[in-house]
């Protein structure tokens, strides 16, 4: 575990921002941190780099306490912040220079890096430009070279793809993509975008009202998330008559069975698909439709963050 | 061995140990140079710095011409040997002298240069980078205000040999060594003086989020102790030790004495005391004299040292505040959340 946090609690006056996180990263994954804004995922990335300090609770990295060894988790940790910003005066390179320097890199090894950084997110032609010129996917990129001009074992991304084009959006996901499969690095990454998590995320935390709901790979979130509530399945078999919905209501585990349009719903406490079709077809009936509600990261998502929005 | 070889080992020695102690003590602050690197060029290079400039040379340069003007009738009635201290001391008829303008204006640059050390980070979005990166936080206060403090002394010494130098092509007096030490001393106090402004600035940059808000912060702790202090003083001690036609002489003292010991609770009444009694080596104390005290004195400039001597209680009170301002960002800085928005 390189990332881990015990009982991690932040509070502002009253109001928990997180509560109790406990949550444990793996060397050389990619950990998505997925959840509403205002859900306490900015809190946390503070919260791991020493930028502020925890109300209960601790952290470590790779060892490392970030709040009384800053420095050192600062030395192996790089952030790009949730919309980063840069001396727009100066021009892309001279940013990521001052980096370098702040990082303590000998001037030639600073300036190899930064041209392998720059090829890297495809920011070479424009690299002797003010930063003031750059589009906002430009930014992005650039803050992306400007955590790794460091080396980082670690790498914080807060809300990555945060306003830009679905084009520069692509380009970014396959860097950190790259960063992960590639270089081997830990890569932590927050968005409230569910289909880019799913995309490139090895696990996923969800995050609501400074809780962490589930967390795990993105297949068996459903399962953890609604474990107790029962099942809805839609299927849609021919013919439809009343044998059928019989033969269904007798299948253990199976409360009700409604009928809806040219299907039936079937309610059940465990999951019964794979009886329910096996009778049906040894019934000899033709299964044309056999679809679980409600168990997709979708309707997790809809379900607790359109929640999460209103109140 | 030769006793002439194991010497020389020796030195080779103690040399290599300290500059290994020297590159450590490098290595340790890489941040506060870093940092101190890249706002000194961010000043030097901003408008802001060029308007500054052109604003202190031409108020300076005013009356700087006012009192070359002056100085022959001026040195005619007062007969002193220091004429060409008078250069920074006497205005001309309607032009205030050169240490009242550095004294109006010098605390004005350093708010100009610091009001947005951090809150200017902050609101471009670059703090939260900035503090992600291996280096203290007090590195960051530590290096701003150094830039600040190395460009207004910069400032200062080039404003300083700019005036002395047309004041010697204006009167053709060139100064004595003792008149140039005390133009130093001068010019290392109003440095002092505007590193005070400046980490006062930089203390209301971390306070306050908008940089708006910490520039009219310092404009109006400036705008009260330039202006009104002075009035509140006397108000005060007036109240304290009413000056009646028929008060007592001791009443009268006493007004003076506490007039004197609020007024050093100013900064700017500290500094303007300091310089007067700096450049003018007539002044033997500051504050109310009793006849006692002059009675058998002779008449005569002070040496150096016994300026130096006179003005160290303000030379340390000035340090006593600039460290205060300090204290202030240090706890404010420490402890608080860098959140990019």
């Amino acid at each position: 575990m390189i990332i881990k946090t015990s009982n991690l609690t932040k509070r502002y006056d009253t109001q928990a921002a997180v509560n109790n996180l406990n949550l444990e990263i793996r060397a050389g994954e990619i950990f998505g941190l997925l959840g509403p804004n205002g859900a306490g995922k900015t809190t946390t990335i503070l919260m791991l780099l020493g930028l502020t300090e925890p109300s209960e609770g601790s952290a470590t990295i790779a060892g490392y306490n970030p709040t009384t060894e800053p420095l050192e988790v600062k030395r192996i940790v790089g952030y790009l912040p949730d919309s980063v910003g840069f001396y727009e005066d100066l021009t892309g390179r001279e940013n990521l220079r001052y980096t370098a320097r702040l990082n303590n890199l000998p001037p030639a090894k600073g300036e190899q890096r930064i041209d392998y950084l720059l090829q890297r997110v495809g920011l070479t032609k424009v690299q002797d430009q003010p930063v003031g010129t750059y589009s906002r996917g430009m930014r992005q990129r650039l803050g992306i070279a400007d955590a790794l001009v460091k080396d980082p074992t670690i790498v914080i991304l807060d809300e990555p793809t945060l306003g830009i084009d679905p084009e520069g959006t692509r380009e970014v996901l396959a860097v950190i993509r790259q960063l992960a499969q590639q270089d081997g690095r830990t890569v932590l990454l927050s968005s409230h975008l569910l289909h880019q998590m799913q995309e490139i995320c090895d696990r996923v935390g969800i995050f609501v009202r400074g809780k962490l709901l589930a967390c795990g790979a993105i297949d068996t979130l459903g399962d953890q998330v609604l474990a107790h509530e029962p099942q809805q399945i839609e299927i849609r078999a021919q013919p439809v008559d009343r044998r059928q919905v019989e033969l269904i209501a007798a299948i253990a585990g199976v409360e009700t069975v409604e009928r809806d349009q040219d299907g039936l719903i079937v309610t059940a406490s465990r999951d019964v698909r794979a009886e329910l079709s096996k009778t049906l077809i040894e019934a000899n009936y033709s299964l044309v439709h056999l679809r679980q509600r409600g168990r997709e990261l979708d309707d997790i998502y809809r379900r607790y963050f359109a929640r999460q929005e209103v109140s | 061995m030769l006793p002439k070889q194991r010497i020389l080992t020796e030195a080779k020695s103690k040399l290599k140990s300290v500059r290994h102690k020297l590159t450590d003590l490098a290595e340790q602050n890489t941040g506060l140079l870093v940092l101190c690197r890249k706002e000194l060029a961010d000043h030097l290079n901003s408008k802001r710095f060029v308007i500054i400039v052109i604003l202190v040379a031409l108020t300076g340069l005013a009356s700087i011409y006012a009192a070359a003007n002056g100085i022959r009738a001026a040195t005619q009635d007062q007969k002193t040997d220091f004429v060409f201290l008078y250069l920074f001391t006497a205005g001309g008829k309607s032009v205030p002298p050169f240490i009242s303008f550095i004294a109006l204006l010098g605390p004005l640059v350093s708010l100009a240069l610091s009001f947005d050390a951090i809150c200017g980070e902050r609101s471009r979005r670059t703090l939260s980078k900035l503090l992600a990166q291996p280096i203290y936080r007090d590195a960051v206060i530590n290096g701003k205000f150094l830039a600040v403090v190395i460009v207004s002394a910069l400032m200062l010494v080039s404003l300083g040999a700019l005036v002395g130098g047309l004041g010697l092509l204006l009167t053709g007096i060139p100064p004595s060594a003792e008149e140039l030490v005390r133009i130093l001393a001068f010019l290392f106090l109003t440095t002092v003086y505007m590193a005070l402004w400046s980490a006062l600035a930089i203390f209301f940059s971390v306070c306050f989020r908008q940089a708006a808000t910490s520039a009219l912060a310092g404009m109006a702790v400036w705008l009260f102790f330039s202006v009104f202090a002075q009035l509140l003083v006397g108000l005060v001690a007036d109240a304290i030790f009413p000056l009646t036609d028929q008060a007592a002489a001791q009443i009268v003292f006493r007004n003076q004495q506490l007039r004197q010991f609020l007024g050093w609770l100013s900064p700017t009444t500290l500094y303007s005391e300091a310089v007067i009694a700096i450049l003018n080596p007539s002044i033997r104390i500051l504050g109310p004299v009793m006849m006692e005290q002059i009675e058998g004195a002779i008449a005569g400039p002070l040496p150096l040292g016994q300026s130096l001597l006179l003005i160290w209680p303000h030379f340390t009170g000035l340090i006593a505040g600039a460290l205060l301002c300090f204290a202030g960002s240090y706890v404010l800085f420490m402890r608080q959340e860098i959140r990019a928005d």
